[in-house]
């Protein structure tokens, strides 16, 4: 008995055998061959059971060898770095690594969660919906979420790597099988460029499974011929282990790359958008199961699967096999099977008769045939131990004669095969039931697209290399051009090479008479009973059906399950499958790890962060760096022994009563240029812009045309026709964006030049009644005094030796100049200004002693104390909106009735009664409605005022204009407090200061 | 993913762009009465079929463009330049190929504003 487990061949299959390959499995030490699947290497080893279904916790085995798969879905640890729900069958042996079951406790082979299953009755399609009505589902979700779901997400740091990748190529085939390669061939002769995504490890697809000639050679050497060719001719790119998983709009696919995903160093996932100017889809055709009852059990599996692991990987899937069909292909297991030594213990065909050709074959093989019969029953635990056979009346629509029990270690199951087409549906294409060959097939796409070989229900290989070889050379003849803008051309799937080869019967599922649960979907543990209790409740649309029963709706997407379900509702229903239509297939037709879609674009990475010019001077102070939208600010900086609330204080104390430095670089700036400047700001601000002199620079509100406030700041005339405007830091961007568009697309007839220059200059603030005394100790050619440069004007001139801004503004309600220097020079006057103003008392100044200022004064912060709903009415800018002449983006709106409702909320101040209550930002403002409380309003802002040695607020509240001295009540999280209502202006009301 | 032929640019990808909205939508006056300045602000077609929008290239050229695309099948039938008078395109059938504008026809297209 070979290493690698009792049921390997001692010859046969593509694995190596002189590379052994140690791995384990629930525990287990086991062996497989370099070349296995973990699915084929746990079937050498006799493994029958290896998961427990998602809602019975019935055990399940190994179902097919592909991407197919319902139950072989395991958790898979190489080197520490676990995967959860890894298809066992398409994952590669991996020396070292470790596998485990996923969805039972204590173990696989004995799972408490099978009492369910003794309960089955008790669970129906809608279950959820029916049952758990009351109280209400939130009373039952914890529960339920911890016992439903499959797998578990792994722990501890990914040290996965992911990169997303662009590529880019005239012709882009999807599966390395017999048509692709063919195909791939084709274009290459005609001189394209290629790429070939194939999801297995190897290439040739279906034909590394089967005994098989193509063009007169081997199936293996023709692959081999052909990817040499592929290989020589220097134009064709191959992707092995990538899966392409999207087909979208423009010839746009997306593909995970695994190439390196089995590494124990370094693992990596790669995600490639892929843009090809022609596409050919050979993407198959996926086999599916009969239905009939208790079908489910571990020995069960696809035909074709059975032998895919003779054939490729010298596995027997069982010592005695019974085979059950609906058409002839399911033959080739059957003989391939006794061929190989293992013995065949009947064949189950629906039909009468098999081909001819077929006929001869049993003949030989003297192999035993149940006609026009049917699977009934089947028995069995860990592992299937026998089947019930049962004949059909002649229309297949019910049973006769007594059943009769084979006895088998296995069961090879075909109700034929299903061309792949959820690629081709994704990317737009019409797909259709085609009886005459009992499977769907595409029809026509939108899309520059291609299909070749059994996705195109293409079975007869000879037409298959045919239609492939067109397929290739026409696409690399239409690649030489790129889409035109227009109406794309339809595309009809050829219809010319397609061919039913197997003389299918649609019979796929056990006819009534059977009481036992026959499957339909494995993976949702989906039952033909629960399809008539849909049916019987009238879910009978396709997509209403597979909502209700959830079927082909788990990780697999129904893969094996969407037809028979189909089939079953055509059935139960009266209506031709063809008349039911299909569910829509949507990317991603295999999961796709979020990281690999995120690729390198998480962690630090995830978003650029944004420095100011002075940052490392703050850092080197002690600020507390956070962040303020993008940017790193400093929140306050901390002094020895300080707290952070310490901290705020001193600074608001240090601008009040000396001078405070402050870093305002990321305000944004746009300049306005050209004759038409003030014109064009005029139709953006609520204010007036066409009076303002250069020199002078003005407070305004910009809106939406709703009448939303949207951005405030100062705009200056620096000389007729050129101005600057400052916006918050946030709306920088939204702001420029705002006046190009409405510059392009409404008024380009205005001559206006703008240009952002936020990051070209940085904004150094000094606030305080001693900021005048400093920047007069500076060398200058500006004149500071208060009667050359009042409140609201700007200068620009020198400032120590650099190019300097300076607006007269305040946002603190102090003494303030806003000094703007190019970016470059802002570290050397930020450090002249400290040192100078030592002797004055000055420090730099955090975002929240800023923030805090402004509150003090009452002064508006836009996003803060407005939110979608705000207009400037409501902030009481009545009087400036009347006053302005002309129009302004917004103003209409101002001009319906409730925008100038009194009832709306408005700003207003707040000041709690006792001075020992504090006001909190969010904080609703109610009254006493009926039994309970009614909101009118809430706090948009509130602090400590060191100042005032109170806590002061902002609010929105209704009629709050009408409402000043009126004492309201202020509810949060169950404490009340009881403040005054008063103007927003809690400091130096009259402006005295900032006048100075 | 659409491929956007921008008029200063050439054909690129959709995520270079932004989508504005509706295109060719006249801005009313202050005089106007509620309902339509409702209509202005709210009202959008939203037809099945051809849709005149306005993009964006906003990691580009900085331009803004007009655009015409079947909402049915997000084909792009023409690209043209703000300003630039809607092109008359046929309501085909998706698949007809009758009458579609290249950017380079569109381009000499001049009219009224938007």
């Amino acid at each position: 008995m070979s290493r690698s487990g009792p049921f390997r061949l001692a010859q046969g299959g593509r694995i190596e055998r002189t590379r052994a390959v140690p791995f384990v499995f629930n525990g287990r030490p086991l062996t497989g061959y370099a070349g296995d699947t973990l699915a084929s290497a746990l079937l050498a080893q006799g493994i029958t059971v290896v998961s427990r279904s998602f809602k019975y916790h019935r055990p399940r085995g190994v179902f097919s060898a592909g991407f197919e798969e319902p139950n072989a879905l395991l958790r898979v640890e190489i080197d520490g770095c676990a995967v959860p729900l890894v298809r066992a069958t398409m994952q590669p042996l991996v020396e070292g690594m470790v596998v485990t079951s996923e969805n039972c406790f204590p173990s696989v082979d004995f799972d408490l969660g099978r009492l369910v299953d003794g309960v089955h009755s008790l669970f129906p399609a809608g279950f959820y919906n029916k049952t758990f009505m009351w109280p209400g589902w939130s009373a039952y979700e914890g529960i339920i979420r911890r016992l439903a779901g499959l797998g578990t997400l792994p722990s501890g740091e990914d040290r996965t790597q992911y990169f997303r990748h662009h590529l880019h190529c005239d012709v882009l085939v999807v599966g390395g099988g017999v048509a692709g390669l063919c195909a791939a061939r084709a274009a290459a002769r005609a001189g394209a460029n290629v790429v070939v995504l194939e999801q297995d490890t190897e290439l040739g697809g279906r034909a590394l499974c089967e005994r098989l000639e193509i063009e007169g050679q081997a199936a293996a050497d023709w692959i081999q011929a052909a990817v040499d060719e592929l290989n020589r001719s220097g134009r064709v790119s191959i992707m092995k282990r990538t899966l392409a998983a999207g087909y979208y709009d423009r010839n746009v696919l997306t593909a995970l790359d695994l190439r390196h995903a089995d590494r124990a160093e370094g693992r990596a996932e790669r995600f490639w958008i892929i843009r090809a100017r022609e596409v050919v889809l050979a993407t198959g055709a996926i086999e599916q199961p009969l239905v009939f009852p208790r079908n489910d059990r571990p020995g069960i599996l696809l035909a074709g699967a059975a032998r895919a692991y003779l054939n490729r990987y010298g596995v027997a899937v069982g010592r005695n096999v019974v085979i059950a069909t609906n058409n002839d292909d399911a033959y080739r297991t059957a003989f391939d099977l006794h061929d190989a030594g293992i013995r065949v213990a009947a064949i189950v065909d629906a039909r009468p008769r098999a081909g001819a050709r077929v006929e001869e074959a049993i003949e030989r093989r003297q192999l035993k045939v149940h006609r026009s019969s049917m699977i009934i029953d089947t028995r069995g635990s860990a592992l299937v131990s026998g089947v019930a056979v049962r004949e059909l009346t002649a229309d297949g629509r019910a049973f006769q004669k007594p059943r009769q029990w084979i006895a088998c270690d296995a069961v090879a199951v075909s109700s034929g095969w299903n061309p792949t087409v959820h690629l081709y549906s994704q990317a737009g294409g019409k797909v259709r039931y085609e009886p005459s060959l009992a499977c769907l097939v595409p029809e026509s796409c939108r899309q520059r697209v291609r299909v070749a070989g059994a996705v195109n229900g293409e079975f007869a290989l000879d037409r298959v290399l045919e239609s492939a070889a067109r397929a290739g050379r026409d696409a690399a003849r239409d690649a030489a051009s790129e889409t035109p803008p227009g109406r794309a051309q339809t595309r009809v799937a050829p219809g010319e090479y397609r061919m039913e080869t197997h003389g299918i019967r649609e019979i796929r599922c056990a006819p009534e008479g059977a009481s036992a649960r026959q499957w339909v979907d494995l993976l949702h543990d989906v039952t033909r009973a629960d399809i008539e209790i849909a049916v019987r409740e009238n879910y009978t649309s396709v997509e209403h059906l597979k909502r209700y029963t959830t079927t082909g709706m788990a990780v697999d997407q129904g893969k094996t399950s969407n037809l028979n379900a189909l089939a079953i509702l055509s059935e139960l229903t009266g209506r031709e499958i063809a008349a039911l239509g299909t569910t829509t297939f949507r990317p991603q037709f295999m999961p796709v790890t979020f990281g690999a879609i995120a690729g390198g674009q998480q962690g630090d990475l995830y978003a650029p962060v944004r420095h100011m010019p002075v940052h490392d001077w703050h850092v080197r102070h002690a600020a507390q760096m956070e962040d303020y939208g993008p940017w790193k600010r400093p929140a306050c900086y901390l002094q020895q022994g300080e707290s952070r609330e310490q901290a705020i204080i001193r600074e608001v104390r240090t601008v009040r009563s000396a001078v405070g430095l402050f870093e305002g670089s990321p305000l944004g700036k746009i300049e306005v240029r050209g004759r038409d400047a003030a014109q064009f700001l005029h139709r953006f601000y609520i204010n007036n812009v066409l009076s303002l002199q250069p020199g002078k620079a003005r407070y305004g509100l910009m809106l939406t045309e709703n009448g939303i406030v949207m951005d405030d700041g100062i705009f200056a005339c620096l000389s007729p026709g050129h101005f600057l405007v400052s916006t918050t830091a946030a709306n920088a961007d939204r702001v420029t964006g705002w006046l190009e568009e409405w510059h392009q697309c409404e008024w380009p007839d205005l001559d206006v030049v703008l240009m952002p220059v936020t990051t070209q200059w940085a904004v150094l603030t000094l606030a305080g009644p001693r900021a005048r005394t400093l920047l007069q100790e500076m060398s200058s050619d500006i004149d500071f005094s208060p009667s050359a440069f009042p409140h609201m004007s700007f200068r620009s001139g020198e400032l120590a030796g650099r190019p300097a801004r300076v607006q007269r503004v305040s946002f603190t309600g102090e003494l303030s100049y806003e000094i703007s220097v190019p970016a470059n020079e802002a570290r050397a006057l930020w450090e002249e200004l400290m040192e100078r103003g030592a002797k004055l008392g000055i420090a730099p100044i955090g975002v929240e002693a800023w923030l805090t200022l402004r509150l003090e004064k009452g002064f508006l912060h836009v996003g803060t104390d407005t939110d979608g709903t705000t207009n400037p009415l409501d902030l009481g800018f009545a009087r400036i909106v009347d006053n302005k002449v002309g129009d302004f983006i917004g103003r209409r709106s101002l001009l319906r009735p409730h925008d100038r409702s009194q009832e709306r909320r408005q700003l207003i101040g707040l000041e709690p009664l006792s001075r020992a209550d504090r006001l909190v930002p969010g904080a609703h403002i109610v009254t006493r409605s009926g039994g309970g409380m009614r909101s009118e309003g809430f706090v948009t802002s509130a602090a400590f005022s060191p100042t005032l040695d109170r806590s002061v607020g902002l609010a929105l509240l209704e009629r709050g204009h009408a409402r000043l001295d009126d004492v309201v009540t202020i509810f949060d999280e169950g404490r009340t407090v009881q403040a005054r209502v008063v103007k927003p202006a809690f400091f130096d009301p009259q402006g005295e200061r900032m006048n100075a | 993913m659409l491929r956007i032929p921008c008029p200063y640019c050439g054909v690129r990808d959709e995520e270079e762009f932004r989508f504005g909205g509706e295109s060719h939508i006249t801005r009313p006056g202050l005089e106007v009465d509620d309902a339509r300045w409702a209509d202005y602000l709210f009202n959008r077609t939203n037809p099945k079929g051809l849709h005149y929008e306005r993009w964006l290239h906003s990691y580009g050229c900085g331009r803004w463009f007009n655009l015409v695309r079947d909402t049915v099948t997000h084909e792009v039938l023409a690209a043209y330049p703000m300003g630039a008078a809607k092109p008359r395109l046929t309501e085909a059938e998706p698949g007809n190929d009758e009458n579609p504008v290249s950017p380079a026809q569109a381009g000499t297209l001049r009219g009224g504003r938007r």
